[in-house]
């Protein structure tokens, strides 16, 4: 057989590919914004003085980090399912990246609060700040703002694991691709689509992150960081 | 359906965690290879050479692996390449850890102190002896514990074999469920199983990097 590739053919279920990316990025935000603030609440339950929070922390995020995404995703979906609660794929698949995404974001965060000087606290003490204003001025703040380009790349490699939901059915931009390669029997084209499709992604979230970067933290702006 | 785990499953779900294992060091070393190759053409003297591994490794990390899974599975198919999913999840998985790696050596290479290059070159060392017998044994030092680190990404990246119906871990774990339908119990016993292989490395990495970061102040420069 010759090698005869037709673009063209895949490239008219345009509409399909960008409902898909959508999705795609959906989750990528969804699962970001919730796994981003169950995160931090591991991140500060790791250092809480009470050892049963912090071991819980720990074996969450522990539990995560050693085990493949796809096994969480169908645990999840088979957890719920057993409980008797029902849920669209959307729900289920936002709920483990956020599971998944949080622990990642909890070893990030902790590794930010750890490399806060001591001293800075204890002038903060000095100054009679509240324990709240500590540790939003002094201790939060500053941290993501040490952990922001980890932290960032992180969610990017969440939007791509984010393909791994299209196995239990959630309509993302893999699962389009699945669909649309057996009804065209263009498997390699339409692959080589979608991957063009999540570089183009994952370049538009590096560069939001960026300017994000550049208005939250405008001391970041100062020192010219990368892209 | 029906029936309940028996020892016959539990040596399907062991045969199926020896693969896991297979494809993991296949991963290891053929992305260990290319990885090696993408490190250094990515400091290499030549814009061009820098410029191409750049590209290669901003396009693989801008994919997710499942896609170059899904192309050299079904897209070499389609294009008329038949492959097995052994080779082509071994295929993927290189393509994908040599890229993840090339990065990291590349910055564990350049982390090696200034004054080791100028001394080298000061000594009038080639650029391959200063290469082999400075740099890279340094390097290495300094790549160990991000490496073993790395392995346990891979060990858990074998389990997306599973969709091209690679029998690793996770699709045996798939084939039981389809006789027994409990899935709940059978993905929490390979949760189980992939954490057992890979939690112990999570610690000797970390282990590592401990005692790494103690011999580390002898390298600082002077």
């Amino acid at each position: 057989m010759s090698l005869q590739l037709d673009f063209p053919a895949v490239l008219e279920r345009w509409p399909n590919f960008l409902a898909g990316a959508a999705l795609t990025l959906e989750l990528a935000a969804f699962a970001t914004v919730f796994g981003a603030l169950f995160g931090t609440l591991a991140a500060i339950g790791r250092g809480s003085r009470s050892s049963l929070i912090a071991g819980a922390c720990k074996v969450y995020v522990e539990a995560i980090r050693n085990t493949p995404l796809l096994v969480q995703i169908f645990l999840v979906y088979f957890g719920l399912a057993s409980l008797g609660l029902k849920f669209s794929a959307f729900i289920v698949a936002v709920a483990a990246l956020t599971i998944n995404v949080g622990a990642y974001t909890a070893e990030i965060m902790r590794a930010g609060f750890e490399a806060i000087p001591r001293g800075q606290i204890e002038a903060a003490e000095g100054l009679a700040l509240s324990r709240l204003q500590i540790y939003w001025h002094i201790i939060l703040l500053p941290a993501i703002e040490r952990v922001y380009p980890a932290l960032t790349s992180q969610f990017v490699l969440l939007m791509l694991a984010s393909s791994v939901c299209s196995q239990i059915s959630a309509e993302e931009l893999t699962a389009v691709a699945n669909y649309i390669q057996s009804d065209t029997y263009r498997a390699f084209e339409t692959y080589i689509i979608v991957a063009v499709l999540y570089v183009i992604l994952s370049l538009v979230m590096r560069a939001g992150f960026w300017g994000l970067g550049l208005v939250l933290f405008p001391r970041r702006r100062r020192l010219g960081t990368p892209l | 359906m029906g029936g309940h785990l028996n020892i016959n499953h539990l040596m399907f779900l062991g045969q199926g965690a020896l693969w896991t294992i297979g494809l993991s060091v296949i991963a290891l070393i053929g992305g260990g290879i290319v990885g090696f190759v993408i490190a250094l053409a990515r400091i290499s003297p030549l814009k061009s050479v820098r410029i191409a591994s750049a590209v290669y490794v901003q396009l693989i990390q801008g994919t997710p692996l499942l896609v170059i899974l899904f192309l050299g599975y079904f897209g070499l198919a389609a294009i008329g390449l038949k492959v097995s999913p052994l080779a082509a999840a071994g295929a993927s998985l290189t393509l994908y850890v040599a890229a993840y790696l090339g990065e990291i050596w590349r910055g564990c290479i350049q982390s090696v102190p200034k004054p080791q290059w100028e001394a080298a070159e000061g000594l009038a060392l080639s650029r391959t002896q200063r290469m082999m017998k400075v740099i890279l044994p340094q390097a290495i030092r300094i790549a160990t514990p991000p490496t073993v680190g790395f392995v346990v990404q891979i060990i858990k990246n074998t389990s997306l074999a599973s969709v091209v119906g690679f029998v690793e871990l996770m699709r045996s774990g798939q084939i039981v469920n389809n006789s027994l339908f409990e899935p709940f119990a059978i993905y929490a016993i390979i949760a189980v199983t992939y954490f057992a292989m890979c939690y112990p490395l999570s610690l000797f990495s970390q282990r590592l990097e401990r005692w790494m970061g103690r011999g580390r102040s002898n390298l600082a420069p002077a």
